[in-house]
């Protein structure tokens, strides 16, 4: 084995790419949850992601409409759930896994003629005298325009949540759906709002995957990083900054761990492809005891009544 | 006579199977005071929803000031200078006081220019408040206050007020009542909703009494007698419980040195109590809600486990035990709650049976449950408590409030409890089912029951219990006789005006 | 305008009605997504559901649904139990691949040997498997709280690479050429869970599954666990009041729907697949949560469901070879049928009403 091959600055680097798709989704996630909504379909809506973004790069050459329509598409299915929980009142945890099971087949099935593709790449934000500073330069300025949008989402989102009065809606609506109604708010509607938002953003993650990450198509290539992005709202205890920083870490654990697979390290194959996950479930039980942040109406249907 | 502020005429609302409101018309003047009374399920609530544009009449309309007034959302109402507080407050826990009043506002200002206006509007009205205080950790009348300054910061033409003493201590009430006076001083036209005829006597200039829906009479409260108004309120002469003189037995329960944590994380501790109750007395457990209630009612039932003896039944410590256990030696309780706590809403009437009945009632051997016996348990209860619904297969959400009630009560009744403890045995119910649980309640008593009754109403307190105490942010008062309490007293156990300032009117 | 109105009780007529419907509805979307696609939507339906039944090579295909029916209907059995007390294992694949692995292995420790004790060992081990990996996510639920959705579902990953692990390495088969996978049990007598009558599809993995729809029948009806499992999904708090303890519940649940798993993964493994392999496992696991479903979390429903489940299995095969019908479409086409199910469960408790748009 061999582990000076791994080279630190690279390393870092493809950590931050490895946490974007992670990131995007688990922050539109933490603003439907904020909303009161649990969505669990969102593996389902990243995959869809996936699939349009590919797709649609791949057809006009052009991975930025690619990602809108990963957006779009992460959306659309999104709206699957908001018919289901919002108008048709289904339990929010059976229709996320319905959307999640959904989304996993609509993609196979749409991505049949894509598998084997490569997308077209999207060029570097390559940041002028930024870019060629040693070590600081290839880690911090020198990424896809889409890694810079994920850490500006996240900035926003903490921004509007916090000092915005869209925010405080959002907030109150997630913490008390009678007492919002009471005061004349849309509960329903701004919980739409908040989960299309939600589906946009998983939509961006999973093509985030599909043209950047990996870069091409293959069925379930989201491989769970949906479920990991739910795990990562909880651990953040639905704090934006908090699910940067725990999305570069989990990043950081799937370079480390292909890393040392390439240098070939005395540990099987398939015990470094396990990690990840055991620590999404390691960080669940020490995160589990603060359920602080955890807004009161989460997963709870809304429907006025005199 | 000049233009009334708000003039309402033939509203009428129907629900699936219940007409909410029949074709109510009155009149609310300028700067007046004006009592809205009724009974639980009266009709109350659905009107004032409609006024403040929460629900929109099936037929009848509203002027305001002598112009067509329809509020398609609460926020016009608003806009149109309508203010409500509501009963069950429309607060949110997690979000502090001037979050909390930016949310019941159209346009607010900055955060900090709000708490600014907080602190003015709050010194002015003698209601002092902090703006970035958690609503979660206020006291009851202190969220009462919240839900006040919030209307009062729109400079509301109209506040409605539904139901909002029972929250509070009778000194609290007497500061309330100075605010609100100030205000018709300057011209604040108010709706009071209530069924207390005190209240209504000494606060208000005009009453409209409803009952099932009707709009069944007018008066002017100061000169009318309680009694002429109660019987408008209820249509038919009350029959008061009963009591015989009794004696009391050994001590059944006994709790000392009870220190418990509350469970969730706006829910009141439990300090230090001591109290016993005798076979054949009726202790009743006075104080505003949120005091500790819940969580009193948590630790008698087992939901909540203590030190083992901490808490005693007929001597034998019981702390440790759960729900079951407790049932088995005779300790039995029906929560406040009666959907989703006492009862399971969309279980039918024999699986709520079993839900307590399990035990004593032998309604289950190995594990196997014996469904005719619980069924035959189901219609004893139904029979026996003059519960109203067609039969034990019917869903407990399917039963109005006092049948659900007279249900849960009956439940426990009926399996000859050593000791029962109720949480709000008449909330929400109506007149003639409270008086039926209350009277069940006495008679339990009198075959050498321990009742502990644990309620907001004070009324029902002074009318059924022996002896009388009072919980007060988790510590409960020392007990009293009942006879000969005032309502000085009482308001005093209760923890008197809770350190609120007095109104500098 | 259409409003929802709440009903006094739960509509005893649309529960039942209510997974008919959803079938239809599907049908008729499921019609129009073939025809997208190019096909027949008539013709693909038929082939579907009529061609496994009473087509001309029915008397294969029939054999076929108990062999597919039965993991999906022992599994959907266990995970019900803990749906209806609001218990989320979702993660039945992790637990149908470690009951595999570890009843295969028991199994494959005694190899070459011949004894009649060996193969309800191996059932035993195979429940034994799914349990302990079920109990992962309980034990962490009752002692930090964590969350057993995506505890459970996290550990379906982790089985995955185990299964990889253990087919490239441990129970790689020693005499199979460098192949990845474990020796066939189906030639290992003592280890093989064989077709009771020949031809007729019908193996022990079957004959569990009826058992565990009687079981959980008896136990939700006749029974106080099942009466406090449907009291905690329906109000906690009353159960709570009731005296239900809710650690040994989440305990129980969760362990019975792991050892169901164990037992699904075990029986396939030993019977129809006959060995482990990188890709062993198929998805029964997630297809359970839908057959779950569609019984209305009833064991006599699922027991219809998943008959009904594998037979979109079966069709969906026949599709693809006859009509050229995309594997993925039979998926999409079964996640259909979860949306209509839920959002028709509406109807089991509103009432849907047309109402004059009120005057504002």
């Amino acid at each position: 084995m061999d582990l000076s091959a791994i080279n630190p600055v690279l390393l870092v680097a493809s950590l931050m790419v490895a946490a974007t798709p992670l990131l995007l989704a688990a922050i539109g996630e933490l603003v439907v949850e904020k909303a009161g909504v649990l969505n669990l379909g969102v593996e389902g809506m990243m995959i869809t992601g996936a699939i349009c973004g590919f797709a649609i790069s791949v057809e006009t050459g052009s991975p930025w409409l690619g990602f809108i329509a990963a957006a779009i598409g992460g959306a659309i299915l999104s709206l699957l759930f908001v018919l289901m929980t919002q108008v048709a009142l289904a339990n929010q945890v059976a229709s996320g896994l319905a959307l999640t099971l959904f989304g996993l087949g609509l993609s196979a099935l749409m991505g049949q003629s894509y598998v084997g593709i490569k997308p077209p790449a999207m060029g570097r934000l390559d940041l002028p005298v930024l870019s060629d500073l040693p070590v600081v330069g290839p880690i911090l300025f020198s990424h896809d325009p889409i890694l810079y949008l994920g850490i500006l989402l996240t900035g926003a989102v903490w921004w509007v949540l916090k000092y915005s009065r869209a925010g405080l809606i959002l907030r109150a609506v997630g913490e008390n759906h009678d007492a919002a109604h009471a005061l004349g708010y849309k509960v329903i509607r701004i919980r739409v709002l908040a989960i299309l938002f939600g589906g946009a953003c998983a939509g961006l993650g999973g093509a985030y995957i599909s043209l950047i990450r990996v870069p091409q198509w293959t069925e379930g290539m989201t491989a769970g990083v949906g479920w990991i992005a739910l795990a990562l709202v909880v651990f953040a205890s639905w704090k934006p900054w908090r699910a940067l920083l725990g999305a570069y870490l989990f990043g950081g654990v799937t370079v480390v761990q292909l890393n040392l697979q390439a240098a070939g390290v005395a540990i099987p194959v398939e015990y470094l492809a396990m990690s990840p996950y055991l620590i999404t479930i390691l960080v669940l039980v020490i995160l589990s005891a603060d359920k602080s942040g955890a807004p009161a109406a989460l997963g709870r249907s809304f429907h006025a009544s005199h | 006579m000049s233009t009334p502020l708000l003039s309402i005429k033939g509203l009428t609302k129907a629900y699936p199977g219940v007409v909410a409101n029949d074709n109510v018309s009155f009149d609310i003047g300028e700067g007046e005071v004006h009592a809205l009374l009724g009974e639980n399920g009266a009709g109350k609530s659905t009107l004032v929803k409609m006024i403040y544009g929460l629900v929109k009449p099936d037929s009848g309309s509203m002027t305001l000031r002598g112009a067509p007034y329809a509020p398609p959302e609460p926020r016009a109402a608003r806009a149109d200078g309508i203010a409500m507080v509501f009963q069950h407050f429309s607060l949110f826990d997690a979000l502090n006081v001037a979050e909390n009043i930016a949310l019941g506002m159209e346009n607010p200002p900055a955060m900090g220019d709000l708490a600014a206006r907080i602190r003015a509007v709050s010194e002015t009205y003698g209601l002092p408040l902090d703006p970035f205080r958690t609503v979660g950790d206020l006291s009851a009348g202190e969220r009462q206050r919240v839900e006040i300054i919030r209307c009062l910061l729109q400079d509301p033409k109209l506040l409605i007020m539904d139901e909002p003493t029972s929250v509070l201590t009778p000194q609290e009430v007497e500061i309330l009542f100075q605010t609100l006076q100030k205000l018709r001083s300057e011209g604040t036209s108010i709706l009071y909703i209530s069924h207390k005829l005190e209240e209504i006597r000494t606060l208000c200039d005009h009453a409209t009494i409803l009952r099932l829906g009707k709009n069944v009479g007018e008066c002017t409260p100061r000169e009318t007698s309680a009694r002429d108004m109660a019987e408008m309120m209820v249509g038919t002469a009350l029959k008061t419980p009963e009591r015989s003189g009794r004696e009391f037995g050994e001590i059944a329960l006994d709790i000392s040195g009870l220190s418990v944590p509350s469970p969730s994380e706006f829910g009141t501790s439990l300090k230090n109590v001591h109290m016993t109750v005798r076979k054949g007395e009726v202790l009743g457990i006075g104080g505003v809600a949120g005091n500790g209630q819940d969580e009193l009612l948590a630790v008698l039932s087992g939901e909540i486990l203590t030190a083992a003896d901490a808490v005693k039944k007929d001597g034998q410590p019981v702390g440790r035990l759960g729900p079951v256990a407790r049932r088995r030696l005779g300790l039995l309780t029906a929560p406040e709650e009666r959907l989703g706590h006492a009862a399971a809403p969309n279980m039918s009437l024999t699986e709520n049976a079993l839900l307590t009945g399990s035990v004593r009632e032998g309604l289950e051997s190995n594990g196997f449950l014996k469904w005719a016996e619980t069924q035959a348990f189901a219609e004893r209860i139904i029979k026996e408590f003059d519960v109203r619904t067609p039969g034990p297969e019917n869903a407990a959400r399917s039963l109005s409030g006092g049948n659900l009630q007279k249900f849960v009560i009956g439940r426990e009744v009926l399996q000859n409890p050593d000791v029962l403890v109720v949480n709000q045995p008449t909330w929400g119910v109506d007149a003639s089912a409270a008086a039926a649980i209350r009277q069940a309640l006495l008679d339990l008593a009198a075959k050498g029951t321990a009742v502990v009754c644990i309620s907001q109403d004070l009324d029902e307190l002074m009318e059924i219990s022996d002896t009388f105490a009072a919980l007060n942010e988790g510590r409960l008062s020392a007990p009293r006789t009942t006879v000969g309490l005032t309502v000085d007293e009482i308001g005093l156990m209760m923890g008197g005006a809770h350190g609120m300032e007095v109104a500098h009117v | 305008m259409i409003v929802l109105e709440k009903r006094p009780q739960p509509s005893r007529t649309w529960s039942m009605a209510t997974p008919l419907v959803a079938v239809l509805a599907t049908m008729i979307c499921g019609g129009l997504l073939f025809a997208v696609l190019g096909k027949n939507p008539v013709e693909a339906i038929g082939t579907i559901f009529w061609e496994p039944l009473f087509g001309e090579y029915a008397f294969y295909y029939r054999p076929q649904l108990l062999v597919k029916g039965a993991p999906l209907v022992l599994i959907a059995i266990g995970l019900s139990l803990g749906f209806r007390a609001g218990i989320w294992n979702i993660g039945a694949e992790g637990q149908y691949i470690m009951g595999a692995i570890v009843g295969a292995g028991v199994g494959l420790a005694f190899y070459p040997m011949e004894a009649f004790y060996i193969f309800p060992l191996m059932v035993l081990a195979g429940a034994f498997g799914g349990w302990v990996w079920a109990m992962i996510p309980a034990f962490l639920k009752v002692r930090f709280g964590t969350n057993e959705i995506l505890v459970s579902l996290m550990l379906v990953y982790v089985a995955e690479q185990f299964l990889a692990s253990m087919s490239l390495g441990l129970l790689k088969n020693p005499e199979g050429f460098g192949f990845p996978g474990s020796r066939n049990l189906q030639s290992y007598a003592s280890a093989h869970n064989a077709e009771l009558i020949e031809g007729s599809g019908m193996h022990w993995g079957v004959v569990a599954a009826f058992v565990a729809v009687i079981f959980a029948y008896v136990l939700l009806n006749r029974h106080m666990t099942g009466f406090h499992i449907r009291l905690t999904g329906e109000a906690p708090r009353a159960a709570r009041f009731a005296g239900v303890k809710p650690a040994r519940l989440i305990l129980f649940c969760l362990g019975m729907s792991g050892a169901l798993a164990g037992l699904a993964g075990l029986f396939e493994v030993s019977g129809p697949s006959g060995q482990i392999s990188i890709d062993f496992n198929v998805g029964y696991g997630f297809t359970a949560i839908i057959v779950a479903f569609l019984g209305r979390l009833h064991p006599v429903g699922i027991l219809l469901a998943g008959g009904l489940m594998a037979l979109t299995y079966i069709g969906g095969e026949i599709a693809q070879g006859s009509l050229g019908l995309p594997a993925a479409a039979i998926q999409v086409f079964q996640g259909m049928l979860l949306f209509f199910l839920l959002a028709l469960d509406l109807l089991t408790n509103y009432r849907i009403r047309a109402a004059r748009k009120e005057v504002a």
